[in-house]
């Protein structure tokens, strides 16, 4: 476990019992009071558990990212409650970190600069962000990496320093939005597997976004899929295989089976809806 | 299945990874100044951009179609260099008692009259620059100020810079605070606005970021915020160059005392077309290596920014 002691979140949380995350009838208006409202949650409930594996599948423009907004703190929820570790979520906080849909590295800094950033913010010292820095970077695989610049590097590359810089900061909560949605086949099942890892390795808990169904089938404790419009939790499915999980596996399949088909009626459902809204036009 | 994690890399494994890395990574992004063999035929460009210039116009003055009183060619007005020379001398010519050969080598009167405007150009532009972002920035940051100047700021911002020369006069006298004033006012108005806006475009993502890992609003503001602007605002400053120079010319050509404009002045007052030819030259050549220098600069400071001109010309 040679990696193992730089991921681990530190064990003076006392409050071991109740869920890392808690989200009680948290609903979310867009430009509430104006004419330009837009419900895009409603009636979330949603526990998440410390160390949990949480996937939330769901159609385009559901609600996903909202919801990871909500729980990092960047938006506040218009209705309901929602809760960390027992203390409503007021303002975002290092403890969950939340990895974007876009790419969002600092194009001025340099890869490692880029990494440590929340460390600098925190104010440790530089000889201490290189060397964390450094581990992280060789944890995603981009040992070499860490002088050039952003805009010097591949897409894949990219997402991969983002989670490093998600990782630097050691989250009890690390909240991903399609972190490897522009990744090629073969690198998703790369950073997958890192993923688990890193995931095992830190204890953390972690809320994937993705539409992909095979991503949900590799990744997740459970799946949430949801509604569109406004995006409501449709059905949560566990899973409760081992890892890695062989994707061919009758499980496996099974499982892929029953989420494309709940997914099937609501993109179905969501296109329904819009055309009528249109003809209603 | 935790103990999978040991030696496990996403990177194909090349070997790279396991040999530690002694030497920490040096800092990115420092470009060194453009090599020479890019940068000789650009200069060489330039020549025969100009020559061909030259060129023509000469050949319309051997064959007489430019009449050399009022359209002097190239070799007119840059030969009697020393001529043209003692008319720069100006700061002189006002002393009683001297008469007008006395005083600093043409070469010295030139390079004086030269450097003192340029001086007053890139003074106004470095103070204009300071304290629009300066002003920008606490305009966003702290909404009392937005309250107490930017209606101001806006109402102020279209009034024509030439509209200030009594004032500066009036506040300045004569000297070079007066000319460096005027080259503020003129930019300093919209470069607020314009920071106000690059302000407001800010990568929302990028601003999250540092949210997410517990930035503090003058952390958000010194770490994202401002290098994020900086690039929109360096090209306002470009785009504002010629205006400034413009404006240090009308300044210095109303009173200033001395400087290229009063130069000009004199020119068009004793009707010395071969002088009025000689500053153009003289301000042409100034306002494109000011430009370079500004290039230069932008290339040092903003180094992360990629110069597009390369992809367009390969389109
Ligand atoms: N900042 C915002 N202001 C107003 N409306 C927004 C904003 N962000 C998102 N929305 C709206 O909220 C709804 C949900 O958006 P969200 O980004 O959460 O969807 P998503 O499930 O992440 O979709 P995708 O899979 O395409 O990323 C959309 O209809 C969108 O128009
Ligand atoms: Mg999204």
């Amino acid at each position: 476990m040679i990696h193992r002691g730089c991921f681990v979140v530190s064990d003076n949380n006392t409050q071991t019992a109740g869920p890392a995350v808690s989200c009680r009838d948290v609903g979310k208006i867009w430009s509430a009071g104006t004419s330009r409202a837009h419900e895009a949650l409603a009636n979330i409930d949603l526990d998440i558990e410390p160390g949990e594996f949480v996937v939330l599948l769901g159609p385009s423009g559901c609600g996903k990212s909202t919801l990871l907004y909500l729980i990092a703190g960047l938006e506040q929820q218009t209705g309901g409650s929602l809760t960390y570790f027992g203390e409503q979520v007021k303002a975002p906080s290092p403890d969950r970190s939340l990895i974007f849909q876009e790419t969002s590295l600092f194009p001025w800094l340099s890869v490692w600069e880029n990494v440590s950033f929340g460390l600098q913010i925190r104010g440790e010292s530089e000889p201490d962000r290189r060397a964390a820095a450094k581990d992280v970077l060789k944890r995603v695989g981009l040992t070499e990496a860490g002088s050039k610049r952003p805009d010097e590097l591949s897409g894949g590359m990219r997402q991969r320093v983002a989670v490093a810089r998600a990782l630097a900061m050691r989250p009890r909560v690390l909240l991903m939005d399609e972190p490897f949605a522009a990744l090629d086949v073969q690198t998703r099942q790369k950073m997958q597997d890192f993923l688990i890892d890193v995931w095992r390795d830190s204890g953390a808990s972690v809320v994937f976004v993705t539409h992909h169904i095979d991503e949900a089938v590799a990744l997740a404790d459970r799946v949430c899929v949801f509604t569109s419009r406004p995006g409501r939790i449709k059905e949560t499915v566990k899973v409760d295989l081992p890892r890695p999980r062989d994707p061919f596996s009758p499980e496996c399949e099974a499982l892929r089976k029953r989420l494309t088909q709940l997914l099937k009626d609501e993109v179905d459902r969501a296109f329904a809806e819009q055309e009528g809204m249109a003809e209603a036009v | 299945m935790a103990s999978v994690s040991t030696d496990r890399t996403p990177v194909s494994g090349t070997g790279t990874v396991a040999g530690g890395q002694d030497s920490p990574p040096a800092l990115a992004g420092y470009t060194l100044p453009e090599p020479l063999r890019e940068f000789l035929p650009k200069v060489g460009w330039t020549l025969v951009s100009v020559g061909t210039f030259a060129a023509l116009w000469e050949f319309l003055w051997f064959i007489g179609w430019a009449d050399p009183k009022l359209l002097p060619p190239p070799h007119v007005f840059l030969g009697a260099f020393a001529d043209q020379a003692k008319f720069f001398n100006t700061a002189q010519r006002w002393a009683i008692g001297v008469s007008p050969d006395a005083g600093p080598t043409p070469w010295q009167a030139v390079l004086i009259t030269v450097v003192s405007s340029a001086m007053r150009v890139f003074i106004g532009i470095t103070l204009a620059a300071i304290l629009a972002l300066s002003l920008g920035v606490a305009i966003r940051y702290w909404i009392v100020v937005e309250r107490l100047t930017l209606p101001t700021v806006t109402l102020l911002s279209p009034v024509s810079p030439i509209a200030w020369l009594p004032v500066a006069i009036f506040l300045f006298g004569i000297g070079n605070a007066p000319a460096i004033f005027m080259v503020v006012i003129a930019l300093f108005f919209h470069m607020t606005i314009a920071t106000i806006n690059h302000i407001d475009g800010v990568n929302r993502n990028l601003i999250n970021v540092a949210r997410t890992m517990g930035a503090t609003k003058a952390q958000i503001y010194r770490r994202v915020i401002i290098p994020a602007i900086l690039p929109g605002v360096f090209v306002i400053l470009r785009l504002n160059l010629f205006g400034a120079w413009m404006v240090v010319l009308i300044a210095e050509s109303t009173g200033v005392g001395y400087g290229l404009g009063q130069v000009i002045m004199l020119a068009r007052n004793t009707f010395n077309p071969s002088l009025v030819f000689f500053c153009i030259a003289l301000i042409g050549f100034l306002g494109f290596a000011t430009d370079w220098a500004m290039r230069m600069t932008q290339k040092r400071v903003l180094y992360w920014v990629n110069d597009p001109s390369g992809v367009l010309r390969g389109l």
